[in-house]
């Protein structure tokens, strides 16, 4: 089990190492200057390299590529070129957003998903089934910009009980913040429920038809007592791992949705750094979602290995 | 299976006639919109912006007063065209990368291709879309490239899973013993078997290669104007909802049956070659 | 009868909210699109700095005032020397830092040189290329030498990039501005809102409200939301002409519809073919129906212009006769130039909304006199390194918003590269020139040489349109400078 961490720890630096090392060369290749993006068009050319002086832009390509990882490995994110403060800090609060974005979203996705899969499940070919089934179709088949645009048009602009955008501070009322995150939260959990609603429906359906369960109810027990008390953990197992691949979706994903909503969240972050050219906080920013993701991925599959022996062996 | 029973067993799957009709609406829309639409979306008619539909104007007219039904006929074109290649680069790169990281399993070259998949999977793919676009400069062409990468490992995956357990099967290995090169025997015996698979794949990475150009098209990235996308339609209507309501409703609509209609078509196809499903279905 | 009805349920609802609504109305929110990077007005283009802290915090030896005169500053007073090459500025008595500390020679001494130090990162540092030097005379007296005359140097110290900063605070500056202005910085939450508190110790004239807060909604939905909810009491320079209307019919609000020193242009790559040929500029400019694009892309806000000049100038000459609307004489012009059949460019367009949605409709215009353009939308950073610093482009349109900039036309490396000696000679003199007659003379020939050229197609001037609680008084109607100036902004009973 160990020899197998180790192995699964080893690929996982070696695909950090990768990842910092591609995304420092797109970053690179991005055409822009940021010094000359932040003192416009009346700049002279020596204030534009003064400025780059001070940005250490400068510096050789190798030089800000070790600075960079250097940086990132002591916790020393670096510091923004347009913000002029720490990259962890503004990255930190940005997260105060889009954490509690994505949990309300992800909370949200398991309240719809896993009664209506378990519902369609257990009742398949009904009625039931068939409109879950043509709801979570729908779910999967809008854009959630558009449903956002339309729930905007509808519960901010007409019937005013949201307001459309814009994010007040948790300093401001817990209840105050969370209602400013109900919009976009729903925009990002329709589509990610249907996902996991059909998912949960399918999974729930293959371990009902295996043999345990079926020896279950030879045994007597009844389909509902089967499905609570055996196929559902035993289905729960696939779900979990979409839920965890989900967070970290959410998490990036949300790009659109906190510009839709003017969330000053970390998807909006990225966005506007991009078009400021404040490539330390890009860089920063997306090498820490993929190191999420990597990490999730990791984590999942040690689970694995540890529930299932016979995957310590091969992949 | 007979020619005939896999018709009438197609023709039975309600999913797949719904599915196909809705997306055929729009694939002949687009086509259609090469020899003619109701009006020039390239002329502007300021005068008459903003008119709710109407007989003159089935789906109303825009903020520079162009009409809606021809630049939702148009946008179909850009859609379907993006999301048709980015599925083709995806299968182009992923089928052959799959195919040959099963018939070298656990070489290094299964291992680079593998590990090289999952690196793409991490990165959040509309952000490094954002970057290709920043570094190349926004057009139809660099929309289709952000999204056809994050389709090769998809088909990768697919394609190497599905092919793993062809290598173990008897006509395979009797091929090997006859001589047959891995290359060759990928081609020849592997690739016909999964291509059911490859289709359904390719149905559902359609649907969701319109859904992404649409993303990209709304937040700037896409297809340049005057060439009309369905997601710049939906970005430029955005301010004018509270006085226009159409301009966001139809192209929305438009993305959301097209859709709706791959996915219907692309579950319809899966029951149809999976009789194994179909059964525990019915 | 309806607007009867209307105004007394307004006024009923008034009545209703009156009470609370009095005790609130010592503080003001105002609506911003951007957001400033940082806090420092003297190290950065971003016009929202400005916004926020020109006159508010920071002040300099001269200020703007609302009509865009050069009023006395932290500088009470000053003598100019006859040669026009040195000026003794007597600063105002008992001025204080919002750190307690005092407004002295030294501090003016310190900026103005930090301005125009070798490695001084200030964005508009031109202004300050002709200081020789500044010297401290004694604590309330400034003696600042030139080493050419210049008559626009009391404007240029009017610039939210001269503004006076001291020493003692200047590390934080970015985080935490310390002025001498009415009001004091009080708290920034990144992404979402700056707030102000009135500077009680202020040497002039206190400010009527007690806070503001700048709150920054960049996606123009979510404005017109928060202005129809009332969380903002102003919108400056709101983002979206076609909500207007929606304000325009409801009481609450009023609409202010002023001017900018922003000249809209499509520029055109004068050194690049088939441009560098006056005849096809001209084509390019009889091409293009400015009201169709005021009417289009601005919903009607904006003032056709001729030339490089803002029309509320009283030096401004009205030149849209030179390229009034003739798609024949476009098309008459290039089949003289040898492009009867046309020719094909490229449309490079900044984000802003005057530039895409105008650069669809200048598109169809264009094409309608045989000209294709491809319309590449690029973001600022992009558009400033392929067309401000790469030349890379056939057209492109921009507002330039900085005051009195003609002298632009004279700087043959800049983006249009317009090369004419004559005109450069012009400007040069002008630079010299203190003869107020003069000058104006100057100024104006200056508009029609460009006309003339057809160095660009001069669209419109942008409109400041901001929509502004109707109770809410003294808010600035036109922007001679990027800057909200709140000091004497105050709420009607």
């Amino acid at each position: 089990m160990l020899i197998y961490a180790l192995k699964r720890l080893r690929s996982l630096v070696l695909s950090l190492l990768v990842a910092s090392v591609v995304i420092f060369a797109v970053i690179e290749v991005v055409p822009g200057d940021p010094a000359a993006f932040m003192l416009g068009i009346n700049a002279q050319e020596d204030t534009i390299a003064a400025l780059r002086e001070e940005l250490g832009l400068n510096l050789s390509v190798y030089q800000r590529y070790f600075n960079w990882v250097g940086g990132l490995l002591s916790g020393d994110f670096g510091i923004s070129y347009t913000y002029r403060s720490p990259v962890a800090e503004i990255v930190t609060e940005r997260l105060w957003v889009s954490l509690p974005l994505a949990a309300y979203a992800l909370s949200l996705t398991v309240l719809l998903a896993f009664p209506a899969g378990i519902l369609a499940a257990s009742r398949r070919g009904s009625v039931t089934d068939l409109s879950v089934m043509g709801f979570t179709q729908l779910g999967v088949a809008i854009p959630n910009f558009w449903f956002a645009m339309l729930m905007v048009l509808a519960f901010a602009i007409n019937l005013r009980w949201f307001s459309a955008g814009g994010f007040p501070g948790w300093d401001e009322g817990f209840w105050i913040s969370m209602k400013s995150l109900t919009l976009p939260a729903i925009a990002l959990a329709l589509p990610q429920a249907s996902i996991l609603a059909r998912v949960m429906r399918s999974s729930l359906l293959d371990t009902l038809g295996e043999d345990y369960v079926r020896t279950c109810r030879a045994k007597g027990l009844s389909k509902a007592q089967a499905l609570w008390r055996h196929a559902l953990r035993n289905a729960l197992i696939p779900v979990l791992t979409i839920i965890g691949l989900q967070f970290s979706f959410l998490l990036a994903g949300a790009i659109i949705i906190e510009n839709v909503f003017f969330l000053p969240g970390l998807g909006r972050l990225v966005f506007q750094s991009i078009s400021q050219r404040d490539l330390i906080v890009v860089e920063s920013v997306v090498m820490l979602l993929v190191f999420a993701v990597i990490l999730v991925n990791f984590a999942v599959d040690i689970a694995y290995a540890l529930v299932d022996p016979r995957l310590r062996r091969g992949r | 299976m007979a020619e005939k029973s896999i018709l009438r067993l197609a023709l039975s799957s309600r999913n797949l006639i719904i599915g196909l009709a809705l997306s055929l609406v729009f694939v002949i829309a687009g086509l259609l919109s090469f020899l003619w639409t109701p009006y020039d979306v390239t002329m502007l008619d300021i005068p008459s912006r903003f008119q709710t539909p109407s007989a003159a104007h089935w789906l109303g007219t825009d903020h520079f007063g162009r009409d809606i039904l021809s630049m939702i006929m148009v946008g179909a074109r850009t859609s379907i065209a993006v999301a048709l290649v980015a599925v083709g680069i995806g299968m182009g790169l992923g089928v052959p990368l799959g195919l040959a990281a099963a018939a070298r399993k656990d070489s290094l070259l299964d291992d680079l291709i593998m590990r090289g998949n999952d690196l793409v999977f991490a990165f959040p793919s509309l952000l490094i879309a954002i970057l290709i676009t920043a570094v190349f400069g926004p057009s139809a062409l660099n929309a289709i490239i952000a999204i056809g990468v994050f389709n090769i490992p998809v088909f990768a995956r697919l394609v190497r899973g599905a092919a793993l357990s062809l290598w173990t099967l008897d006509y395979v290995l009797s091929a090997r013993v006859a001589g047959k090169g891995a290359a060759r025997i990928s081609f020849e015996h592997i690739l016909p078997n999964v291509a059911n698979l490859l289709i359904v794949q390719g149905t559902i990475q359609f649907s969701l290669g319109i859904l992404a150009e649409a993303s990209l098209s709304y937040v700037g990235l896409g297809a340049q104007p005057p060439i009309p996308s369905w997601g710049r339609m939906l970005a430029d209507s955005q301010t004018m909802i509270s006085l226009a309501p159409h301009m966001a409703l139809f192209p929305g609509l438009a993305i959301v049956l097209t859709v709706l209609g791959l996915n219907l078509a692309g579950d319809g196809l899966r029951d149809l070659f999976d009789p194994k499903l179909r059964k525990a279905r019915t | 009868m309806m607007k009867a009805i209307s105004r007394s349920m307004f006024a009923a609802s008034m009545m209703l909210t009156a009470g609370a609504a009095f005790a609130a109305n010592t503080d003001v929110t105002v609506g911003l699109q951007l957001e400033p990077p940082h806090l420092d007005p003297t190290s950065a283009a971003a016009g929202a700095i400005d916004q926020v802290l020109y006159s508010n915090v920071f002040e300099g030896l001269t200020r703007f005032g609302p009509d865009g005169s050069v009023n006395p500053g932290l500088a009470e007073s000053w003598t100019i020397s006859d040669d026009g090459l040195s000026y003794t500025f007597k600063l105002r008595a008992g001025v204080k830092f919002h750190d307690g500390s005092d407004f002295e020679a030294t501090d003016v001494v310190f900026s103005l040189d930090r301005a125009r130090a070798e490695d001084s990162v200030n964005a508009q540092k031109a202004l300050f290329a002709g200081i020789a030097s500044v010297e401290a005379l004694d604590a309330g007296t400034v003696k600042v030498t030139l080493s050419d005359a210049n008559g626009s140097f009391l404007f240029n110290m009017a610039w939210g990039d001269a503004v006076m900063v001291a020493p003692e605070s200047i590390d934080d500056i970015k985080s935490n501005p310390v002025g001498t202005g009415a009001f004091r910085f009080d708290s920034w939450s990144r992404g979402d809102k700056i707030e102000l508190a009135r500077n009680e110790d202020y040497w002039g004239t206190p400010a009527r409200i007690e806070a503001a807060t700048f709150k920054f909604i960049s996606d123009p939905t979510a404005a017109f939301a928060a202005m129809m909810a009332e969380d903002v009491d102003v919108f400056y320079s709101y983002p979206a002409p076609e909500n207007l209307m929606a304000f325009e019919a409801d009481a609450r609000f009023t609409i202010l519809s002023g001017s900018t020193e922003g000249e809209t242009i499509l520029a055109m790559n004068n050194k690049q073919a088939p441009f560098d040929n006056a005849k096809v500029r001209a084509a390019v400019s009889y091409a293009i129906d400015r009201n169709a694009i005021i009417d289009g892309a601005m919903f009607g806000f904006g003032t056709p212009i001729g030339t490089h000049f803002a029309p509320h100038n009283p030096d401004y000459v009205d030149l849209t006769g030179n390229s009034a609307y003739d798609p024949e004489k476009a098309r008459a012009l290039l089949a003289e130039a040898g492009l009867a059949d046309g020719f094909k460019t490229t449309l490079k367009l900044p984000p802003p909304s005057y530039a895409r949605r105008g650069g669809e409709i200048i598109a169809a215009q264009l094409r309608a006199v045989g000209i294709e353009t491809e319309i590449s939308n690029l973001e600022w950073a992009q558009w400033l390194e392929q067309v401000f610093r790469g030349y890379d482009y056939g057209l492109t349109i921009v507002s330039h918003t900085e005051p009195m900039d003609i002298g632009i036309y004279a700087r043959p490396e800049y983006y249009f590269q317009y090369d004419n000696a004559d005109f450069q000679t012009l400007i040069a003199d002008l630079a010299v020139e203190a003869d107020p007659g003069k000058r104006s003379g100057m100024l104006k020939q200056a508009q029609t040489v460009i006309s003339e050229d057809y160095v660009n197609a001069y669209l419109f001037q942008l409109a400041m349109v901001s929509v502004v609680k109707t109770d809410l008084k003294g808010i600035w109607e036109n922007a001679p400078t990027q800057a909200i100036d709140l000091t004497s902004v105050y709420w009607a009973d």
